[in-house]
């Protein structure tokens, strides 16, 4: 670890799913303390960059880089990549039947070589912090979660692990609003740096702009056929609110998005965080 | 004399209510509390005036090893609790095979009167010779009795074992059994269950976990003759290095027994290529006022889960040991029997450990 803090570079990258190339050469730095979305219409290869990044069986790497601190990714298990500093929060996170989370985090615990004796612990305070009931703790893991508490235990995992970059999934779908603003409270209190811990780096993919007004993002990428047709400040997710993806990057870039959620990018209207009269400004309109 | 599986066992069991050794089908130790024996329980040799029981859940001998074991049980235990007794702890009858080429043909009947409670936990272990065991257990439940009963089943690796359960489940009554197969090197175990009682309750679980050359053969019969009653069947068994696994199941539904409901769920995880698990259902129903279902898999530790662990930062092998253990959780949460999980959960953890053996 360097007093600059962490490095997170990807070039290039390139990847099919059975055969179809979905991401076509993927450039993206984050460093630590950077908040980085990645928007884009379905299809767009979202979920797939973060799958790809994290090594998820399945995902055909086809060329390009990841790199962690210099250290090349793309050869190592998942486990190991996240040993080296990378963290997936999943859109869907999975149900481990018999199988206790703290277990699970006392394992990594082990495997990196830090103390096991103070994970009980830190894991009771983080699920505090955004407001998991700590008796949901006791159940094998995600079993039985509804779909905001399997998102709020992905941010108390964040909390207990420390990575050094987070890919968090579509964080904010099944979440209500209160629960998406405490999990972005400790996603962005993560990205504030600790004594000599640089910050969190958090590459943020979502398909809503309704994350941003919860977690501030200090670049906005917007993909669209595998590829990053568009990088800017916070400004851009607002842009994007007001046009959709069609308007953005045109309605051949956006593809399916039009056909599939004529409703997925709210009106373009004056106030970008208010709505229709009436209508919920947060409902997911896939919910 | 006890080989260390049975130790382990009356170890675990904290304070048993009575012990019985078998030696090759007879009777070496018998403890028994004199405050139970002045209620009236037995334990021990079934002697002249309980032979009676002997065979009366199994009936006709369902096939030709039971036959062979009628003609050459030596001695056959009974646990007899009467009418409204609750033992204070189980009874742990430990059955030992031993002797190059030995055969033996060990013998247990459980009978709970009416609303009495008791645990029973058996244990079948011989060392590392060639030896066959054809062990036959009956489970007397009786009206509104409440029987827990778990079979350890840790031969050694060069024993062959051709077993048989059965049980009768009288009215409102309730019977848990969970049969665990870690040991043999063919071991078959037959689980016959009949609901003969109105509105009586059967669980049946299994664990079993095969490693080397093992071959684990598993054969049910949920037989429903009597209405309302409730069956409900989970085995789940991993696979590791050689080894191989069946799992044949029946359920039963007589035309006299509306509103059954009948469950059965078979899981299996392999752990190898060169493992091999085969599960194979069944449903036999001549009532239309029922509920029964069953369901089976095979397949290798869930890619989804595994993946999910790893993104964690658990190392492959510990997050399938993590997966394998919380598979078989579901059962071993549940024991009847008090005590035993911790034991059983390590024995689960050493066989993971030799799955690729």
């Amino acid at each position: 670890m360097t007093g600059s803090g962490h490095v997170l570079e990807i070039r290039g990258l390139r990847a099919a799913v059975g055969g179809t190339e979905i991401l076509r050469g993927i450039d993206l730095t984050v460093r630590s303390g950077e908040v980085h979305a990645v928007m884009g219409p379905n299809g767009s290869g979202k979920s797939t960059l973060a799958h790809v990044l994290m090594g998820r069986p399945g995902y055909e790497v086809t060329g390009g880089s990841v790199t962690l601190d210099g250290v090349d990714l793309l050869p190592l298990a998942p486990w190991q990549r996240a040993q080296a500093g990378l963290f997936l929060a999943l859109q869907y996170p999975t149900e481990v039947p018999g199988v206790s989370l703290q277990a699970v985090l006392e394992s990594a615990a082990r495997a990196a070589g830090r103390p096991v004796d103070g994970v009980a612990a830190t894991l009771r305070a983080e699920a505090e912090r955004v407001g998991l009931d700590p008796q949901l703790l006791e159940r094998p893991l995600n079993v039985d979660l509804s779909g905001g508490e399997k998102k709020k235990n992905e941010t108390v995992q964040l909390g207990v692990l420390r990575p050094a970059i987070a890919v968090l999934d579509e964080l904010d779908s099944g979440l209500d609003v209160d629960a998406l603003r405490a999990c972005a409270r400790r996603v962005e209190a993560a990205t504030e740096p600790e004594g000599d811990r640089p910050g969190l780096g958090v590459l943020a993919i979502t398909h809503y702009s309704r994350l941003l007004h919860e977690l501030r993002a200090d670049r906005v990428h917007v993909l669209a056929k595998g590829q990053i047709v568009r990088s800017g400040g916070p400004e851009l997710a607002l842009e994007l609110e007001r046009h959709g993806y069609a308007g953005l990057v045109g309605a051949e870039l956006a593809g399916e998005a039009e056909e599939e959620t004529p409703v997925a990018i709210r009106p373009a209207i004056d106030d970008p965080f208010g709505g229709p009269a009436g209508a919920d400004p947060f409902a997911d309109p896939l919910a | 004399m006890l080989p260390a599986p049975g130790r382990a066992v009356l170890d675990a069991v904290a304070a048993p209510a009575a012990t019985v050794v078998a030696v090759n089908g007879r009777v070496a130790v018998v403890e028994l509390a004199d405050d139970l024996a002045a209620k009236g329980v037995q334990v021990g040799p079934a002697g002249d005036d309980r032979v009676e029981l002997v065979g009366a859940a199994v009936g006709e001998p369902p096939d030709a090893f039971v036959t062979l074991h009628d003609a050459f049980v030596p001695e056959p235990v009974v646990v007899d609790v009467p009418e409204g007794v609750t033992l204070p702890g189980p009874v742990v009858v430990v059955h030992v095979t031993a002797g190059e080429g030995a055969a033996a043909f060990p013998h247990l009947v459980v009978r709970a009167g009416a609303a009495s409670q008791v645990a029973v936990v058996e244990v079948q272990t011989s060392g590392e010779e060639r030896a066959l065991v054809v062990p036959v257990t009956e489970i007397l439940v009786g009206p509104g009795a409440r029987v827990g009963h778990v079979t350890v089943q840790q031969l050694g690796f060069a024993t062959w074992q051709l077993g048989l359960q059965v049980s009768r489940v009288e009215a409102q009554a309730t019977l848990r059994s969970t049969s665990i197969g870690f040991g043999g090197d063919y071991a078959r175990l037959r689980t016959d269950c009949r609901m003969v009682g109105r509105g009586g309750t059967g669980e049946l679980d299994a664990v079993y976990f095969g490693e080397g050359d093992q071959t684990l053969d598993f054969r049910t019969f949920q037989d429903h003759v009597a209405p309302d009653c409730t069956s409900n069947l989970l085995f789940k068994g991993a696979v590791g290095g050689r080894s191989r696994s069946v799992y044949t199941g029946l359920i039963r539904v007589g035309k006299d027994a509306r509103g059954t409901n009948a469950f059965q769920t078979n899981r299996n995880v392999k752990l190898s290529d060169g493992a091999w698990a085969e599960s194979v259902p069944n449903l036999v129903i001549e009532n239309n006022d029922v509920r029964c279902s069953h369901a089976s898999a095979v397949g290798p530790v869930d890619e989804e889960q595994l993946f999910y662990l790893e993104s964690r930062g658990v190392p492959t092998d510990e997050a399938e040991r993590l997966i394998v253990s919380g598979f078989f959780d579901e059962v071993l949460s549940r024991l009847p029997v008090a005590g035993l999980a911790p034991l059983l959960r390590e024995g689960v953890a050493a066989k993971f450990a030799r799955r690729d053996a």
